[in-house]
């Protein structure tokens, strides 16, 4: 039996974590490296680095933190943030990545995950998307950092991904980014029914019983969370004793 | 010395750091010379297997292997690394491996989701010494779409994801974990460093 995966996510910004809400009012949190080792050594899954500097002229700059992260890692490594190209794509696994996400790229040049898994591999494309509920009641995509709302109904581009070949999706919900009223368990629902690669849960951890709903209702494989992690609020192996007392299978 | 065969796939630096950390230094290369005079080889792999084994080819590594397999070397295939040891891989539409050791590539059936990734037990079939420092219930991680899909005495782990997935596999000198022990933590590291003891036991048992 797989084991459901808890996923601390670092957004990294010049070279440091940074922490928002709904994806601005920016904090500063810690050094990539010493947190990512941290948590390597201490019971998480995996661990994700999102550079949301991500602007071209920086690009090469991350790619040294990128690095830098993936030396002190014993457990898988996922990076994402402005990838827009193979030649990222390259550069980022070359760099220590097992997986990298593509969010913006991927609606404006959705070949973009065909490409990358037939190169690549289905494994290390995971596909990255931000959905906000809309007035009706219809979950978006949105790109550009969640400035931008596209056409895309959340569920039919998953669907779409996985059919191009993204291995895993990591679905972040803009409305309850950083608000730690727990994850949305309905979009969540909506999209596990649709497919049939992992799906990461991602945006509204604020206490382990969050984590326990979104795994028992809405099926997700893992559980993606920043602050509450980063602020110490919830231990990874306090939330995975949790778990597994509530007959969730977990790494101990 | 203790090889890592580079034939274009994946990132091979954690690789090496997990092998350094139990002190075993590894050179990661692709020159024939270099390998035909190896103690031992890793060979690591992601991506496709037609691929790999064209690039094997290409390099003129194929037969090298082969001859390496029959004197004893210890081969530690990882992940598709594991499965080119096997005769024959249904992906894309079929591909011949390296043949070491009896059986196919299949696909994992769609019963499940696919690829299989993340971190899943290890059930036990025999107590051999590559598993000296794991226990049973063990947790390691994967990350593949095609499994073998029926195993013979190699069989040492397997892990039960609703499919029987073989998961560390033994045939005298020519070892496999379908897992990716550089990402699994401190059991990886475990399994590392017990081959890391049985190359070293090989070595002095062939002298």
């Amino acid at each position: 039996m797989l084991a459901r995966r808890i996923i601390p996510c670092l957004d990294v910004r010049n070279g440091r974590v940074v922490k928002g809400k709904q994806f601005s009012s920016i904090q500063d949190v810690d050094s990539p490296t010493k947190l990512g080792k941290y948590y390597s050594d201490n019971g998480a899954d995996e661990l994700v680095f999102y550079d949301i500097t991500a602007s071209n002229e920086e690009r090469d700059i991350s790619l040294k933190f990128v690095s830098e992260v993936a030396k002190e890692l014993r457990i898988p490594f996922s990076v994402g943030g402005g990838v827009r190209s193979i030649d990222d794509f390259t550069k980022l696994l070359r760099n220590g990545a097992d997986k990298v996400s593509i969010n913006s790229a991927a609606i404006l040049n959705p070949n973009l995950i065909k490409e990358a898994s037939d190169r690549f591999g289905s494994q290390c494309v995971v596909l990255s998307i931000d959905a906000k509920l809309n007035k009706d009641g219809n979950y978006k995509v949105c790109i550009n950092g969640g400035r931008k709302e596209t056409e895309w109904e959340a569920i039919d581009w998953a669907k779409k991904g996985v059919e191009l070949g993204a291995g895993e999706i990591v679905l972040n919900s803009i409305d309850e980014d950083g608000m730690k009223r727990g994850f949305d368990i309905r979009l969540l629902q909506k999209i596990t029914n649709a497919i049939n690669v992992p799906v990461i849960a991602s945006g509204g951890a604020g206490k382990v019983e969050h984590f326990y709903d979104a795994i028992e209702y809405a099926n997700v494989d893992g559980v993606l969370a920043a602050s509450v992690f980063h602020f110490g609020e919830i231990k990874i192996s306090e939330l995975k004793d949790y778990l597994n007392e509530k007959n969730i299978p977990v790494r101990l | 010395m203790n090889i890592i065969i580079d034939y274009g796939v994946g990132n091979l630096d954690s690789l090496k750091r997990a092998c350094e950390e139990i002190d075993f230094p590894v050179v990661i290369t692709n020159e024939i010379e270099v390998i035909e005079e190896a103690s031992s080889i890793i060979l690591p792999g992601v991506g496709a297997y037609e691929a790999a084994m064209n690039e094997l080819n290409r390099l003129g590594l194929v037969d090298c292997i082969k001859s390496k397999a029959k004197s004893g070397t210890p081969i530690l295939g990882i992940c598709l690394g594991m499965q080119l040891l096997y005769e024959f891989s249904e992906e894309n539409f079929g591909a011949i491996g390296l043949g070491l050791i009896k059986g196919q590539v299949k696909r994992i059936p769609d019963i499940v989701k696919v690829p299989h990734m993340g971190w899943n037990k290890l059930n036990f079939t025999k107590q051999e010494s590559l598993l000296k420092y794991v226990n049973e219930g063990d947790y390691v991680y994967f990350v593949h779409s095609f499994y073998i899909s029926s195993t013979n005495d190699e069989l040492l782990a397997y892990s039960d994801y609703g499919v029987k997935i073989p998961a560390i596999i033994q045939s005298n000198n020519i070892y496999g974990m379908q897992f990716h022990p550089e990402k699994s933590a401190e059991t990886g590291l475990n399994l590392l460093k017990a081959f890391k003891e049985m190359c070293l036991y090989d070595s002095i048992s062939s002298n």
